[in-house]
């Protein structure tokens, strides 16, 4: 199995309000924490090894890699 | 009793001049008692040296495992270990002031020995010490401290310090079993190499009559010891282990005085109770190895091979299954029934094994000790969903509790030819299983070992006469191999050493059909199994894992 990459939210400004509004009237800590907890449960419900891998591996790839032109 | 155990002699080769014995075992702790009693009860005149003439102080190694507890069963002394020690399954983890979950450690019933006791490491060691002065040909020797050790083709010359004077005696093999700082290892200009954590821990000792079960008791972030970390354990003679995680900053010649320590024992135990303190220690730790357990006729075991943080108890069970694994090994290579390169599968099974030791040693400390803001974040986060998640439970990484390795990828492995399930492959150490015979209920562990085993299982009973020749002729080999019957549940054979699987738990276990034979090394870990029998296929195996594929010797 690898990483879906193409389009897969249904309703993609829904979720990201409600990614968005999670944290809400939270501090800088508690957001860590949430975002933390967020991660943990969507990888367990994910499972699969490999493609957990290749989310890791893409999120800092993105990070490391990423110039401000 | 104690003074006769413990005294010091003058040895007699001081006098009498150099001679040579098979094996010298350099340390009389756990790893090394056991390595000397191994070879003891398989004929091997054995000389072990120790520079002290005591006990091991304070509670040091707790934790032993059940395939600790069964190796030690192999060598005399398992039911001495569980009569003193405590037992115990149920680990409980909290965070500040509430309880996350417990887990248990065996879940499965049908085992001889628990998951674990706990007992402090000079109680084995005295046991292990009397064991071994029942056997004939192994002496300890105490204050007998090693100088110099030097190897040339026929063996090992070594150098002994001793109250009345130096002497130099030789011997075949020598094994290492002197410690984390291991002057032999010194002595031949070797190294242990890893990493140090940052970090330091406050072990106490105290004395007290407490309501708390018997179970591993670790807190996160407690409200007696904020932000840091605290296990407890239960042991022999009404003492409780604690360890309070000090972090790295804490001088460790002002926390162990006693006027720092109390006030941490009393708030965690609350105002009214009562308690003294026998023992106390401040230590770091290491994750390390060398990198090779053997070095020509020298071979190191233990902490002297390999050390590991204490979290997971992979310490002393890890050098006691070193001692297990190397014992018959060398028995056989002494006695001209293996080559000399069956002694470099101790180093290709152990080495592994060690690796493995260090990795969950290594993610329990990065758990425990969060080593960024971050790391932080996702320790927390993890916890605080353990609570009412079981998915998160299998994350909290609060030590991984010590299980014995499978030797995967030995050479001295037959490779599947057959359809098996995983769980018994060749490498694994025999799991138990309860069985019944003639004489009455019984287990496997207790049946096999010490020799190389045949399980043979036979779902009607029924033993062909060609089946039974071939045993007989297998009782004959050089290296002669056991044939053990087991005969499906409700089923009796009546040949030879013959046991019915009681309840079905050793089919189950080994995946076992009418048919199905495991051939067991005398660590009693598998080396080969098949759905078929045939003799020639046996012999093949057993020469294999004693590293002698290329035999041609055959006995009828």
């Amino acid at each position: 199995m690898t990483i879906r990459l193409d389009p897969n939210i249904e309703a993609p400004d829904d979720f990201y309000q409600a990614l968005i509004d999670m944290h809400r009237g939270l501090d800088e800590a508690q957001s860590q924490l949430v975002n933390a907890k967020l991660i943990l449960l969507l990888a367990n419900h994910i499972g699969n090894m490999q493609v957990l891998r290749e989310a890791l591996r893409l999120a800092r790839d993105e990070t490391t890699t990423w110039k401000q032109n | 009793m104690m003074e006769t155990l413990f005294q010091y002699r003058t040895p007699p080769e001081i006098k009498s001049g150099r001679r040579q014995v098979p094996v010298i075992v350099v340390g009389a702790g756990p790893v090394g008692l056991c390595a000397a009693i191994d070879l003891g009860l398989q004929g091997v005149q054995t000389l072990v040296l120790d520079d002290d003439d005591r006990l091991s102080e304070g509670s040091r190694a707790i934790c032993f495992a059940k395939r600790t507890l069964e190796i030690l069963d192999r060598l005399g002394c398992g039911d001495r270990a569980l009569g003193k020690g405590v037992v115990w399954n149920t680990g409980k983890v909290f965070l500040q002031d509430r309880m996350l979950y417990q887990f248990n450690l065996l879940p499965e019933i049908g085992h001889k020995r628990p998951a674990f006791i706990n007992l402090q490491q000079f109680h084995l060691e005295q046991f292990l010490v009397e064991r071994l002065h029942t056997l004939p040909n192994v002496e300890l020797r105490w204050r007998n401290r090693v100088s110099a050790v030097s190897q040339h083709a026929d063996g090992v010359e070594v150098t002994v310090e001793t109250p009345d004077g130096r002497y130099v005696i030789d011997c075949e093999y020598l094994i290492a079993c002197d410690g984390a700082r291991s002057p032999v290892r010194h002595a031949l200009g070797l190294e242990s190499k890893g990493q140090v954590f940052r970090d330091r821990f406050l072990i106490a000792d105290v004395k007290m009559r407490a309501g708390f079960p018997t179970e591993r008791w670790f807190w996160f972030d407690p409200p007696f010891h904020r932000n840091q970390s605290v296990l407890l354990h239960r042991q022999a003679d009404d003492i409780w282990r604690i360890d309070f995680q000090l972090g790295w900053d804490a001088n460790p010649e002002e926390e162990r005085k006693p006027e720092r320590v109390m006030p941490r024992i009393q708030a965690m135990l609350g105002p009214d109770a009562k308690f003294t303190l026998e023992w106390v220690s401040v230590y770091t730790f290491q994750c390390r190895r060398m990198d090779r357990f053997r070095h020509g006729r020298v071979l190191f075991a233990g902490d002297a091979a390999h050390q590991v943080s204490p979290f997971g108890a992979r310490g002393a069970n890890s050098g006691i299954q070193d001692a297990d694994n190397l014992a018959w090994k060398l028995k056989l290579a002494l006695d001209g029934r293996a080559p000399d390169t069956l002694l470099d599968s101790y180093d290709a099974e152990r080495r592994p094994a060690a690796d493995e030791n260090i990795l969950h040693s290594t993610r329990s400390t990065d758990f425990i000790t969060p080593k960024s803001g971050i790391s932080r974040a996702f320790r927390d986060a993890t916890l605080q969903l353990a609570e009412h998640h079981a998915f998160a439970r299998s994350l909290v990484n609060s030590g991984r509790l010590s299980t014995p390795s499978t030797y995967s990828i030995s050479p001295l492995n037959t490779p599947d030819e057959d359809a098996f399930g995983a769980r018994m492959r060749p490498g694994a150490p025999a799991i138990d299983a309860p069985l019944n015979s003639r004489n009455g209920n019984t287990w496997l562990i207790d049946q096999v070992g010490g020799r190389f085993d045949l399980l043979y299982f036979t779902g009607t009973g029924a033993v062909s006469e060609t089946m039974r020749n071939m045993f007989e002729s297998l009782r004959r080999l050089p290296v002669p191999v056991e044939t053990l019957i087991i005969s499906a549940q409700g089923v009796r054979a009546d040949i030879g050493r013959c046991f019915e699987d009681v309840d079905g738990l050793f089919a189950e276990r080994y995946d076992a059909r009418s048919g199905t034979a495991y051939l067991l090394r005398p660590d009693q870990h598998v080396c080969a199994r098949w759905r078929r029998l045939d003799a020639a296929s046996i012999r093949k195996a057993q020469a294999r894992a004693r590293a002698a594929e290329t035999e041609t010797e055959v006995a009828t």
